[in-house]
């Protein structure tokens, strides 16, 4: 199992969330986060004072996989979140040790 | 025979003739007293009490008029402190300061009404003397449904009282703009209070009252205040450079970003106000009549020239026309032709207008951050100076044919020859001026030492809608 967190632009989510439903993931875990990474940030004026805003909105993705899915998530999620501009995000790859469903306390990979 | 044929035909002719005659004796000779006179006297009374019906339906109908115009213009100037001012100073700060900056202009809607209705009113439109009223008029007494013939000939004199009430509402709300996110409320209270007697009733009185030095029907230096260019936006805004110069700058500040937290109230809060003041400017006619009508076209046309120039100045500097630029260049537009409304013609007021959209963008923008202070929401920069250069201006573009304030014939301004009018102005701008710093030194004093005036570091930091009110303005959990 491994678990795959993708930080990406937040116009390119619907984009993204449709096509991995076509890849056939059917969970996922989303949050709207900031931060920045090499993109700097814009600037705001209010009556002459400016502020640099250099956290940004993003969207993160958070889904745990079996590994047999992993390359073909990757794939999807290049292909729909890129806009090939600096800020299009990242993505997160890490081993997990184990699942389990609250539920019904399956364990493993069926448990996802 | 032929004589009595024309004897016959003689006497027929005399009945005849004598019938009408007598028909029309009958009824004189029932009356014989009034025979003579009576139908001339009898008309001319009858036309006279018609004329003297019709003068008094007539005087009615204008008192109906005027006085719906006027009621109606006291509720659009309360609408100006609340919700206008409380919106547009709400969206301002951020988000932890939101319920407490709305208090303070909620509060002076309570305080400061009940103030006047007990003194306030007489100190400043009582008597007859040369810098404050007296107690004539206190608890309202001798105020009634009758006019008050020295200020407003045609309303009830109640409607008189309560249209003034809301200017003095709306006044010292102003100057919690620079003030705050750090005044806290105990101090706030104590300093309108006292603000409101020493600073705001006596200016009004030498600007308005019966008798003021500053009056422009017949006083020692007869200056131009329409609506309050001086009385109100003067005083409130240098009062508010003062109280930002004393208080200090907030924590953070200028380091710390501190945006407004929302905009969107802002906006609303500017619309509102922008509206008001057509109560705030048209209403000080104090009639329904055409100088209502040229006032309230100044103020709209001052306040849109402003918008534009705000934006264009703006636009220039930052290469964007903001959206708080354009209502901030609204309000400083609305500030600038508040004493020049009732005396100039619609292109001055576009000229003062645009004037005051610039300059305030360069005061707020350049001005502040040379100096340092932190007028946190800019009441100096818009109020101090849009209210300073409206005054000024007024004296430029005053004319005898909108408003012949000095009688018929005389020329008022410097666009009817008559520049001295500058210089009076001058003097007016000087004194208000000189009056709210002195005054408002002495009230900070006295707040400072009996309950405070700024909030505790800890409390500022927590923000003021917990640390004075104990309650947030959104709950976002709940």
């Amino acid at each position: 199992m491994m678990k795959l967190e993708a930080i990406i632009q937040p116009s390119r989510f619907e984009s993204v969330k449709d096509a991995l439903r076509e890849v056939g993931i059917e969970g996922m875990t989303v949050t709207e986060v900031r931060g920045h990474g090499r993109q700097k940030g814009h600037t705001e004026v209010y009556r002459g004072r400016e502020y640099t805003v250099d956290l940004l909105p993003k969207i993160k993705l958070e889904m745990v996989l079996p590994d047999k899915l992993v390359n073909t998530v990757v794939d999807t999620i290049l292909k729909t979140a890129k806009t090939g501009k600096i800020g299009d995000g990242k993505i997160f790859i890490s081993r997990v040790e184990e699942a389990i469903r609250i539920r019904n306390e399956e364990r493993g990979e069926s448990a996802l | 025979m032929k004589l009595a044929v024309l004897c016959c035909w003689f006497a027929i002719g005399l009945f005849l003739l004598a019938l009408p005659l007598s028909a029309q004796q009958t009824p004189a000779a029932s009356s014989p007293a009034t025979a003579s006179s009576a139908p001339h006297s009898e008309v001319s009374k009858e036309v006279s009490d018609k004329l003297a019906q019709l003068d008094q339906r007539v005087t009615a109908a204008q008192a109906a008029g005027d006085n719906a115009w006027m009621l109606t213009s006291a509720a659009l100037v309360l609408m100006m402190t609340g919700p206008g001012l409380a919106l547009f100073y709400g969206g301002l700060v951020r988000r932890k300061n939101t319920l407490a900056i709305m208090m303070q202009s909620f509060a002076m809607m309570g305080l400061i009404s009940v103030l006047w209705a007990l003194v306030g009113y007489s100190l400043a439109f009582g008597g007859d003397g040369p810098v404050i009223g007296n107690f004539s008029h206190a608890f309202l007494r001798g105020v009634g449904m009758d006019p008050n013939v020295d200020y407003a000939g045609t309303i009830p004199h109640l409607t008189f009282m309560i249209y003034q009430m809301m200017f003095a509402v709306i006044t010292p709300a102003l100057i919690t703009g620079a003030t705050a996110e750090r005044m806290k409320f105990s101090g706030t209270v104590l300093f309108m209070t006292l603000w409101f007697f020493i600073v705001y009733a006596p200016l009004a009185h030498m600007v308005w009252g019966k008798g003021g030095f500053l009056n422009a029907a017949g006083g020692r230096f007869p200056c131009l205040d329409f609506a309050g260019g001086t009385v109100v936006h003067i005083s409130s805004g240098v009062s508010a450079l003062v109280c930002a110069l004393y208080m200090g700058k907030r924590i953070g500040f200028p380091k710390q970003p501190m945006p407004p937290h929302s905009l969107v109230l802002s906006f609303i809060g500017a619309c509102l106000l922008w509206v008001g003041w057509f109560g705030f400017n048209a209403g000080s006619a104090l009639a329904a009549n055409g100088l209502a009508a040229s006032a309230f076209v100044a103020t709209h046309l001052g306040a849109a020239a402003a918008a534009i120039g705000w934006s264009v100045a703006e636009w220039f500097k930052n290469g964007k026309a903001s959206a708080l630029g354009a209502i901030s260049g609204a309000v400083a537009g609305l500030v600038a032709i508040t004493p020049a409304a009732g005396f100039v013609r619609p292109m001055p007021a576009m000229v003062i207008g645009l004037a005051a959209g610039v300059l305030c963008y360069f005061m707020v923008t350049r001005v502040k951050a040379l100096f340092g202070y932190d007028d946190a929401l800019d009441a100096f920069g818009v109020h101090g100076a849009g209210g300073t250069i409206g005054a000024l201006l007024t004296g430029v573009f005053a004319q005898q044919i909108v408003n012949p304030i000095f009688g018929p014939n005389n020329p008022v301004g410097g666009r009817d020859g008559h520049w001295a009018q500058v210089g009076n102005q001058l003097v007016g701008v000087l004194i208000a001026w000189g009056f709210a710093l002195v005054g408002t030194i002495v009230i900070l004093k006295i707040t400072d030492l009996v309950t405070g005036f700024r909030a505790n570091e800890e409390q500022e930091m927590d923000g003021l809608d917990i640390s004075q009110h104990g309650e947030e303005a959104y709950y976002l959990e709940s």
